[in-house]
């Protein structure tokens, strides 16, 4: 019995939701068609801030096919509200507006008809009469003497205001020798997800449950339905099982889930929401932060940092969802891969009349990196250093691993050092300044963008309780229950929807891993939210440590009962019984054996053969807690925010064309630590899938309005999405530092890439432009902006547009 | 308005309205659901099939425009259940993919693209699918698929189908 054991864990196995996919066989919302469906059109404000005057349905109702028309009133007479994430009770939202609606594109009218097209008609004829008020669209104005108040009844416009003082930071900046201070912008951007939000429910009042079908990535959303439409805790059942096109973090849909909800009880009819794309992008309440920093640090001449000040101002729109607590998020990771010994942190939260926002793809780590990384770059530029050099002489040493930075939270493990050493000797680092330097000798405008930057992994939801006095939860779970049937068969379970991180895969491959069988053999179950063990949802790139935990945890229990049983009825002492690739036996004489079928046989139809009391059968299921998770934020805002802390490391070189403003990648690398890397493909694929949005993030995304407050980007023709040409080939260098604290040493990758390209570019465009005195501070840094930025400062210097720089 | 079609070979009498587009005539009177729909003017791409072997988008074009061409969707590729079109296991080999969403609609463009130039450069390639966006790849592996079904069809490794 000494086969070599397969691997499984870490090998380039295929993923076994392809297959579906690329059969078009995929089940999304929208594939979804009960009988007697009904269909949702909305009637949306058009107004940044408007009073309702009036609602006059009836040309609406009159039209045939037309089911039914209802405003916000009469959803508020049966729901609650829509949850705050903040401490803002007076801060209330319906999934219609109540009264006033507050940003444009804000829902006042459902009508719901045969077929979306009749609906659509019909809410074309529902007559809103408007009484437009007073607002505002930047948060700087909106907290300042006179910006009008969106929530008249909180009293301000500001929803959340407070400082952390991590360490002695006055005495850091007092003992330094220099201080730079700088401002940047990060601008609003959305997941945007190609798959549009959508819901089916369906009422039967027989058994008492709704169901709902969504493309949800949501925790918790069968239990927050059922609480705000007032129905009992199980009430509500969420089919997990539905394929979700694309999440990042925003697809959760609450408000929408909660109107359908409402209908599909009122008509007694299934009812279905798809968001049309323009729905989603004004309404759609999913966008993502967007933030002004500004960014103080105190440092030696060696350009070693003491000491930083941070204050983030983040615009959250017209209501405060959980996606406020975005700015609690980065505390975990609030010095980046450094050894900043003190930080002072400033959160403020400001309501304004845009669209509300919802979480996003490393819950406002990326805008935070972008931050840090200025910071280092302009420390290196004040005291002419290598940025390459500057950023090493801060970093964390692999020998202080775990590692408790100021803000309470303890890195789990990591060599920085050997990452970046790895990316400069592939990139040639020498090699490439140089060839930046020859660029530039050919009148490009040519730059090398660097960023160091940590990717937080396991979601423990600390960031609620720090920024929210009323919320006490201290865990964030994860389940899986592995069950061999009677013939042998293996099946594990999922307990959460999923977006395309390929979560079959990964249980299957671990199970196969844990019990030594085939993981193709293991059949995936995803039962729905009443049958389910307890999960809180693909989100906070946590599903690798959590749901892969889970399954590991319960595939070796699973493991152990195969073990006891062979150790009885084999008759040897524990720690001589041997499992391999399920077969047990006997270590010093390998002969006397229990195959897999024996042992299922055994353990399903024969009692008398098992140990005393065991329980017979083969099921065990596992509830995952967040490791090193557990405990509330301290007094002063010191807390454990995530487990595992990935590292990655981008060096990019690019130019910028001097007259078109446009920008090119030439090079880029990546070094990419998550740990045990469960399936590679999957991991290159969320890698570089990430980095492509953060070249969307750096260079064309964003959500911008007119001077109205109307959205000036309301599709995906103002709104540019990165294509096939905007993504150049990019070389991943893997290092792996396992983690101690999970089952394999892996560690989180979901929002890997995303977290370091907007920094890296940034870094890029920036020194493209150094030559010329000038610099970027905001992102996205749009092409037609770099031409006018370019255009102005050659003018200055006195040079001829597509002369030589 | 009764409409005549040549969906996936097979030709269909229908009676639907003039302004149904030709995406929503597929999914929701022809139940052919692996056509997607992204953004409905155009710019996604979720939504392409072939019109006599060509790329379109099927939210830009009425299903009473579409009498007179083959129209071929993702259904059309797979001619044996549980079977794979090489392109598809392709696809499946190089992990092109992750949330599936975009996934037909870069197949049947890899489909044409190939049909047309059974060896595409990486440009070609690019050029090819950038008018589909998917969101979750950063399409590298897209693009190696593609690369790895041509290399395929020229040199079929054993055991591929």
């Amino acid at each position: 019995m000494d086969a070599p054991r397969p691997r499984y864990v870490a090998s380039p196995r295929r993923v076994r939701e392809d297959r579906r996919f690329a059969a078009g066989q995929g089940r999304f919302v929208a594939d979804i068609a009960l009988p007697g469906m009904r269909h949702v059109a909305l009637v949306a404000c058009p107004h940044a801030a408007a009073r309702i005057v009036a609602i006059d349905k009836a040309a609406a109702l009159a039209l045939p096919g037309v089911r039914c028309v209802i405003d916000g009133h009469d959803l508020a007479a049966a729901t609650q509200p829509l949850p705050n994430g903040l401490d803002t009770p007076r801060v209330r939202r319906w999934p219609l507006a109540v009264g006033a609606a507050r940003y444009c594109g804000e829902w006042v009218v459902a009508v719901v008809a045969d077929t979306r097209a009749i609906a659509e008609d019909a809410a074309e004829l529902v007559a809103v009469d408007y009484d437009p008020l007073a607002f505002v669209l930047d948060a700087e104005e909106a907290i300042g003497p006179r910006g009008p108040i969106v929530h008249p009844a909180h009293g301000s416009n500001v929803l959340l205001d407070r400082r952390f003082a991590f360490g002695n930071v006055d005495r850091d900046f007092a003992r330094s020798t220099h201080r730079t201070a700088f401002r940047l912008r990060w601008g609003r951007s959305a997941a945007l997800p190609i798959e549009t939000f959508g819901v089916v429910a369906s009422h039967d009042p027989w058994r008492g449950v709704l169901d709902l079908w969504a493309s949800a990535q949501a925790p918790r959303h069968a239990e927050e339905v059922a609480r705000i439409l007032g129905l009992p805790s199980l009430g509500v059942r969420v089919h997990n099982s539905v394929d979700v096109g694309g999440g990042f973090g925003g697809k959760r849909g609450l408000k929408h889930a909660v109107l359908v909800g409402y209908l599909a009880r009122l008509l007694g009819d299934p009812v279905r929401l798809v968001e049309d794309r323009l729905e989603n992008m004004r309404g759609g309440d999913a966008h993502g932060p967007e933030r002004i920093f500004d960014v103080e640090v105190a440092f030696d001449d060696s350009g070693v940092i003491a000491a930083m000040k941070m204050r983030a101002i983040d615009n959250v729109g017209a209501y405060a969802g959980p996606a406020a607590l975005q700015l609690g998020a980065p505390i975990g990771a609030i010095v980046g891969p450094y050894r900043i010994a003190s930080v002072l942190y400033h959160a403020i939260a400001v309501t304004t009349n845009k669209t509300p926002q919802e979480s996003m793809r490393g819950a406002g780590q990326a805008p935070t990196n972008y931050a840090i990384e200025r910071a280092i770059d302009e420390v290196a530029a004040r005291l002419g250093l290598d940025r390459v050099g500057v950023r090493q002489r801060n970093l964390i040493a692999a020998e202080e691993f775990p590692h408790t930075i100021a803000s309470g939270t303890t890195y789990d493990s990591g060599d920085y050092h050997a990452v970046i050493e790895k990316v400069l000797a592939r990139a040639n680092y020498p090699r490439l300044i140089a060839e930046r330097d020859q660029l530039r000798a050919q009148g490009l405008l040519a730059g090398i963008g660097i960023a160091a930057v940590l990717a937080p992994g396991g979601g423990n939801f600390a960031h609620g309780p720090l920024l929210n006095p009323a919320m006490t939860t201290t865990t964030f779970m994860e389940s899986c229950r592995v069950v061999i049937d009677a013939a042998g068969g293996v099946v594990a379970t999922i307990h959460a929807g999923s977006a395309g991180q390929g979560h079959e895969t990964l249980v299957a491959t671990i199970v196969g891993k844990v019990l030594e069988i085939d993981p193709d053999a293991v059949q995936i179950a995803r039962p729905d939210s009443i049958a389910a063990l307890p999960s809180d949802g693909a989100v906070g790139s946590r599903m690798a440590i959590m749901l892969g935990g889970a399954a590991a945890q319960a595939a070796r229990m699973l493991r152990a009962k195969l073990v006891a049983i062979g150790a009885h009825v084999l008759d040897t002492p524990p720690e001589r019984t041997a499992y391999q690739s399920g077969v047990v036996y006997d270590a010093k004489a390998p002969q006397r054996r229990l195959i897999w079928q024996d042992l299922v046989q055994i353990a399903h139809r024969n009692y008398f053969r098992l140990p005393p009391g065991f329980e017979p059968g083969l099921a065990a299921s596992h509830v995952m807690q967040v490791p090193a998770g557990g405990k509330l934020p301290t007094g002063d805002g010191r807390v454990q925010m995530d487990p595992c802390f990935s590292f990655e490391f981008h060096l990019l070189l690019l130019t910028v064309d001097p007259d078109l403003g446009r920008p090119e990648f030439r090079q880029w690398f990546v070094g990419h630590d998550c740990g045990t890397v469960i399936n590679p493909m999957i991991v290159r694929g969320m890698t570089l899938g990430g980095i492509a949005q953060g070249i969307g993030a750096a260079l064309f995304e964003e959500l911008t309005h007119d001077a109205q407050g109307r959205p000036a980007t309301a599709s995906l023709a103002d709104y540019v999405l990165p294509s096939a040409r905007d993504v150049p080939q990019i070389e991943i260098l893997r290092h792996v530092t396992r983690s101690p604290l999970t089952a394999f040493g892996q560690k989180g990758a979901g929002a890997s890439g995303y977290l370091g390209a907007p920094a890296a570019i940034s870094g890029a465009v920036n020194d493209a432009l150094r030559p010329l005195g000038s610099a970027v501070n905001r992102l996205p840094m749009k092409m037609s902006a770099l031409g006018d930025l370019i255009a102005v400062a050659r003018e200055k210097a006195g040079a001829k547009p597509g002369g030589a720089a | 308005m009764r409409v005549e079609l040549t969906i996936n070979g097979a030709a269909r009498a229908l009676d639907v309205e003039p302004r149904m587009t030709l995406v929503d005539c597929l999914r929701d009177v022809l139940g052919l659901t692996g056509t997607h729909v992204g953004c409905e003017h155009g710019a996604c791409g979720a939504c392409t099939v072939l019109v006599d072997g060509v790329p379109a988008r099927a939210c830009l074009m009425f299903a009473v425009q579409a009498e007179g061409y083959a129209i071929t969707t993702i259904e059309g590729l797979t001619h044996t259940r549980g079977a794979l079109s090489p392109l598809q296991d392709a696809f499946c080999a190089t992990h092109a993919m992750q949330c599936g969403f975009c996934t037909p609609a870069m197949i049947l463009t890899a489909h044409a693209l190939l049909a047309e130039n059974p060896a595409p450069t990486r440009a070609q390639i690019v050029a090819a699918i950038s008018g589909v966006i998917c969101r979750c790849t950063g399409y590298a592996q897209i693009v190696e698929a593609i690369a790895l079904a041509a290399e395929r069809a020229r040199a079929p490794a054993p055991g591929t189908r």
